[in-house]
């Protein structure tokens, strides 16, 4: 338990007030898998008690016996005769216990641990579930709300409820190069996420939150920046979302000079801003880029002068990514950012 | 103890260019052991100082010690050189030097095939160092490889994997691999062949058992790695599509075929650390080693049992059910073997005189060290909870407690016991303790906190990581750590150089113990044995010590 | 138990030594089986998964054919390297006996015999890459035959290589019947390679023509 105390009395900075954030969000805690928040974390944590008290005890009587066996046994002075203590070869009976009690505590372990197996990894969605696709890229995650009808990146959003009911959410994941791992320690275990299968993980949130997360399997230069940003809403909220994500890209007139200047550069090839010519699948949908907390995949805020930095030279903020600085003047710049930010 | 002649070339060479000479064209299992522990502590040195530049990164959320992509070498050399070229080459080297003693022979089956072996690996080992140098390919881009050590592809095609590192990497371990089956196949062979009299299987020490499964062990699982390694030299410099997604390869394949191998290394990495103790601890209780012929099956289910677990590194992979549940089961069953193993050493202090010499200081390290680590193993083994924190600092602080409180402590444990029969000369035991208690402390400063900065979220291989986490204590803490390890390496380092020039005169048999190595002098002629031992037990010395009370009244 | 039965010491424990030579050859051939093993599973698993062609069943022809008993076509080569191991057998029991005209004709057989099985292979591989257009990188079938097929080619070509030092050594006079011992490991080294053959035969041209 000393480990949740920890980690509560560790204090969270508030990353900087976004430009549009999705409703009152409390911000995200330690991601511990001693805080689950969701059902099958919950199971792991479970059985994740059982274990540990198991290992636990049996630390505790072996390193007993050792330390036992230093103080009591330990050579004194008048030893140095010469004399040897009784040579013991063996006990039969001993070592058969010592064989056998191992045995039956591992296959109790085994029957826990495989029922949970069964349990957790859902092959299937429960039915009524929230399916998203989740792509993984170096070093970003694309959300396909197929269903929904819109792609996203980098933020996954989804509702506590649905018609009154706990929602369970489908994961599908895929690869879009090497091998990533999708990982949200508050949320479910980890699944994999590799080039040329498609694998699927389950969560059922059981508050709402943010919940935070990342890359957990090494996947180049900037994999350690391949953050995940879970937000759990009310089923309202949620409905707002999906009814903001589903709209085309606004038109706003003020931007038109900065939309017409990013139109005709190359960004259009990686990007795609719904509504748009611009539909590249290469780099993060940037059609409502201004709703998410974030940018570069969860590592800054998503504040006007932390896109400026990025649109001028990303290699400042995540050097290695694959976002090239486009050499553009500061005005050219200007002119992006202020298109970029009418993204609501 | 007269040295072999120089060779007539060098009649009137400078006598250190002489000398030179003979340890370069030696087949002397001694020499050869000698170069391949020295070889492999100098590895670690930099190993270490892999490690401690890593430590530095990660010691505070955003700090710039290195950049991104040196720090993604730096853990990938520190995982390729700490396995293959401390571990491997340190295990096999002490085998080389001890094995035909402790049988009572002259030399390895094969001496000729010895040295071949240490050159490929020593050769092998500069190779993968100079991709430093060398890697640069066509776009100016790539050094040391920055795979990580176990190389998942696709990420080490040519796609992604720029350059020439990789292929350093997979060359640098070819040539090295190819000598470690060669030595394996040596020890299986000298084990099998050149006991001396009356050393029946049964009555070998168990640290040669140990050893001959783990070279077993070295010739079923090095020849897959270097099988998947080339498929992948084939990928990346044919075009071939092995492990190439794009192209219906299969990445999951490389993961399979790399862990048939990895998990077995890493057995072979933990082996000799059980072989070093089951002689170290017998003598410093004073007390003949408990249940041997059940270590003996221990020893061998180990060996058998972890050609078939490695699955357990791909628990998160994706696979169904049934396989995650099978290789779960195969995990916790070969837990049952090691944990018999933990409990026969403890038995064998019981009832003892126990000495805390340095050796056995290390030894009760091990003891405690490798058992937190095995338990964390079997938490490991659970299936739902490796969901968890599989590819976390949990797993990273596992196999360091198994590899480095167990098998780098056994190490040392084993320098400070054979050290006077190698050198002729005692080391300190002054410097030793101090050397014990800093890398304990140490060790424990590093290693402990990674299972909580794991289980709060903590992946592995990250340069850098977010404030917010709440992961910044236990990195400190952590880094902290490094700085106890390192002076004692200064203590260990100071110690060797000092005993080399003044250490105390060892004589013979300077611990009181009881295998044949101790019955000739310390260090051995090159002959070994003036005349060819006979046995009747396994303590042949302790039969000669106590006429009255022999071991072979009671095996 | 009487004080003359206690001082006495036992007899020594039969010690069972295996012969170094024979137990070092076979580890080795051991070691092989497994990198091979693992060549060879990794040919079963990508077995009907290639995205494209050429498929085995577009280049090869089926097993045991009339188009396969042709000079240096597959099951033709095969022959002759299964019977380069009754060659070595006879060349053995020459030395034995110290027949040393009868050894070096039946050592010279064997090694011409595994020739004509890699002039086999080459001309197979010819036809193969400028008539078919499979290479390594064509698809799945192009990587995994040219590596298990290679890997054997190239043990074959070690194989011969060491058995033409040894007629070499023949002819010069310094092979006599004290070294069948050694010459007889070599063989059991190409008796491996025979069976690896017959192996990499039956997965490739066999279960890989129809699976």
């Amino acid at each position: 338990m000393w480990i949740v105390l920890t980690t509560s009395v560790i204090t969270t900075t508030a990353s900087a007030a976004p430009i549009c954030a999705p409703g009152m969000m409390p911000t995200a805690g330690v991601p511990s898998m001693f805080d689950p928040r969701s059902a099958p974390a919950e199971m792991i944590l479970d059985i994740t008690w059982l274990v540990t008290a198991i290992c636990a005890v049996i630390f505790i009587i072996m390193q007993g016996l050792i330390i036992w066996a230093i103080i009591r046994y330990r050579a004194k002075h008048a030893d140095g005769d010469g004399s040897e203590p009784p040579q013991v070869y063996g006990s039969n009976p001993v070592e058969l216990a010592w064989t056998v009690i191992p045995l039956l505590i591992v296959f109790v372990l085994f029957l826990v641990s495989a029922r949970g197996i069964f349990e957790i990894d859902k092959q299937e969605p429960p039915a009524g579930a929230l399916e998203v696709t989740v792509v993984g890229h170096r070093w970003w995650w694309e959300f396909d709300y197929g269903a929904q009808g819109f792609t996203t990146a980098n933020e996954l959003h989804v509702p506590l409820t649905k018609d009154g009911e706990s929602q369970a959410v489908f994961l599908t994941l895929e690869s879009a190069d090497v091998i990533h791992s999708f990982w949200v320690p508050q949320l479910a275990g980890k699944k994999d996420v590799v080039p040329g299968r498609t694998n699927h993980l389950w969560l059922q949130p059981l508050e709402i939150g943010h919940y935070v997360g990342q890359c957990a399997e090494y996947c180049g230069a900037q994999h350690a920046n391949m953050l995940i940003n879970v937000f759990v809403h009310t089923e309202a909220d949620f409905n707002r979302w999906v009814a903001n994500q589903q709209r085309a890209a606004s038109q706003n007139n003020d931007a038109a000079k900065g939309r017409d200047l990013f139109l005709s550069t190359a960004c259009i090839n990686c990007h795609t801003i719904r509504g748009t010519v611009a539909n590249g699948t290469f780099a993060p949908d940037l059609t409502h880029l201004m709703s998410r907390a974030t940018i570069g995949s969860g590592i800054v805020p998503n504040t006007p002068d932390n896109l400026r930095n990025w649109v001028w030279d990303p290699q400042t903020i995540k050097p290695g990514c694959d976002m090239p600085s486009m050499k553009l003047t500061k005005d050219e710049t200007d002119l992006i950012c202020t298109y970029l930010e009418t993204l609501q | 103890m007269t040295a072999a002649p120089p060779s007539p070339q060098l009649q009137g060479a400078a006598p250190s260019l002489a000398r030179l000479h003979e340890w370069v064209v030696t087949v002397d299992h001694k020499r050869l052991g000698i170069m391949y522990i020295v070889t492999g502590l100098l590895f670690f040195m930099i190993g270490g100082f892999e490690a401690a530049m890593m430590r530095w990164q990660l010691a505070w959320p955003g700090m710039d010690v290195v950049m991104p992509d040196e720090f993604n070498r730096l853990f990938t050399m520190h995982g390729t050189t700490m396995v293959f070229l401390v571990g491997m080459p340190i295990l096999l080297g002490s085998a080389n030097y001890l094995v035909p003693l402790m049988i009572g022979t002259r030399d390895m089956a094969f001496p000729r095939l010895n040295a071949f072996g240490f050159w490929l690996f020593f050769f092998g080992g500069l190779l993968l160092y100079f991709s430093y140098f060398g890697a640069q390919g066509l776009y100016g881009m790539g050094s040391a490889p920055d795979v990580g050590w176990f190389a998942y592809a696709p990420l080490t095609e040519r796609t992604f994997s720029r350059g020439h590192s990789t292929d350093y990497w997979i060359l640098g371990l070819l040539v090295s691999g190819f000598g470690s089956i060669a030595t394996g196949i040596n020890l299986v062979a000298t084990i099998l062949c050149m006991r001396c009299k009356g050393m029946s299987m049964m009555k070998m020490p168990l640290f040669v058992w140990i050893m001959l499964i783990d070279a077993i062990l070295v010739v079923l699982a090095m020849p897959p790695l270097a099988a998947s390694q080339i498929m992948l030299l084939f990928d990346r410099s044919l075009g071939s599509h092995f492990f190439d997604p794009q192209n219906g390869g299969s990445a999951v394949l490389w993961q399979n075929l790399f862990w048939f191998f990895g998990h077995p290394e890493v057995y072979i990495l933990i082996l000799p650390a059980f072989a070093f103790v089951s002689e170290i601890i017998p003598v410093f209780s004073r007390k003949v080693l408990f249940g041997y012929p059940l270590m003996v099956a221990a020893t061998v289910s180990i060996g058998f049992i972890s050609l078939g677990v490695w699955v357990h590194h791909m628990f998160a992979v994706g696979l169904s059910p049934a396989v995650n549940t099978a290789f779960m089961a195969s995990t916790m069953l070969i837990a049952v073997p090691t944990g018999i193993k933990m409990f026969n050493w403890i038995a064998t202090m019981f009832g003892g005189q126990i000495r805390l010499h340095t050796p056995m200081l290390f030894s009760i390290g091990f003891l405690s060290q490798f058992l937190f680590g095995g338990l964390t193993g079997i938490m490991l083994a659970v299936v739902p909870f490796d969901w968890q924190v599989s590819d976390s600092y949990f797993v990273v602080g596992h196999f360091h407690y198994v590899l480095f409180g167990g098998l780098v402590f056994t190490i040392f444990a084993a320098i400070y016991y054979w050290f006077p029969k190698v050198s002729g000369r005692m080391l300190s035991e002054t410097l030793g303790k101090w050397h014990f208690w800093l890398l304990f402390i140490g060790f424990n400063l590093t290693f402990a906190p990674m299972h909580v900065s794991g289980m709060l979220g903590m992946p592995r291989r990250i340069y850098t990581y977010q404030l917010e986490r709440g992961w910044e204590f236990w990195n400190l803490l952590s880094s902290i750590g490094v700085l106890f390890q390192a002076l004692a390496i200064a203590f260990f380092v100071w110690n060797i150089i000092r005993s080399l020039r003044k250490g105390k005169p060892a004589g013979d048999d300077p611990w009181d113990a009881w295998t044949l190595e101790w019955t000739t002098t310390s260090p051995p002629p090159p002959w070994n044995y003036d005349i060819d031992p006979e046995v009747r037990s396994r303590r042949p010395l302790w039969d000669e010590k106590h006429p009255e009370d022999p071991d072979w009244k009671y095996e | 138990m009487s004080t003359l039965q206690s001082n006495a010491l036992p007899d020594l424990a039969p010690v069972n030594n295996l012969p170094k030579g024979k137990l070092g050859v076979s580890l080795m051939i051991v070691s092989e089986i497994f990198f091979f093993g693992t060549i060879i599973a990794v040919y079963l698993f990508y077995i009907g998964k290639d995205l494209n062609g050429p498929y085995p069943q577009d280049v090869m022809d089926p097993p045991f054919s009339a188009a396969t008993w042709k000079p240096l076509a597959v099951s033709f080569n095969s022959i002759f390297l299964l019977t380069s191991s009754i060659w070595i057998v006879l060349a053995v029991r020459a030395l034995r006996a110290g027949a040393m005209a009868r050894f070096a004709v039946c050592w010279g057989m064997t090694i011409l015999f595994g020739a004509i099985f890699l002039m086999g292979t080459g001309t197979e591989w010819y036809g193969l890459i400028v008539n078919d257009g499979l290479w390594m990188d064509t698809n799945l079938f192009g990587s995994c035959f040219y590596t298990l097929v290679g890997f054997h080619a190239f043990h074959v070509a070690a194989g011969l290589t060491l058995m033409t030092i040894v007629l070499v050594l023949t002819m010069c006079g310094y092979m006599d019947k004290r070294q069948a011992g050694k010459v007889d490991l070599l063989s059991w080294y190409w008796h491996f390679v025979d069976v690896v053959w017959i192996v990499v035969f039956t997965i490739v041209y066999i279960i890989g023509y129809y699976g």
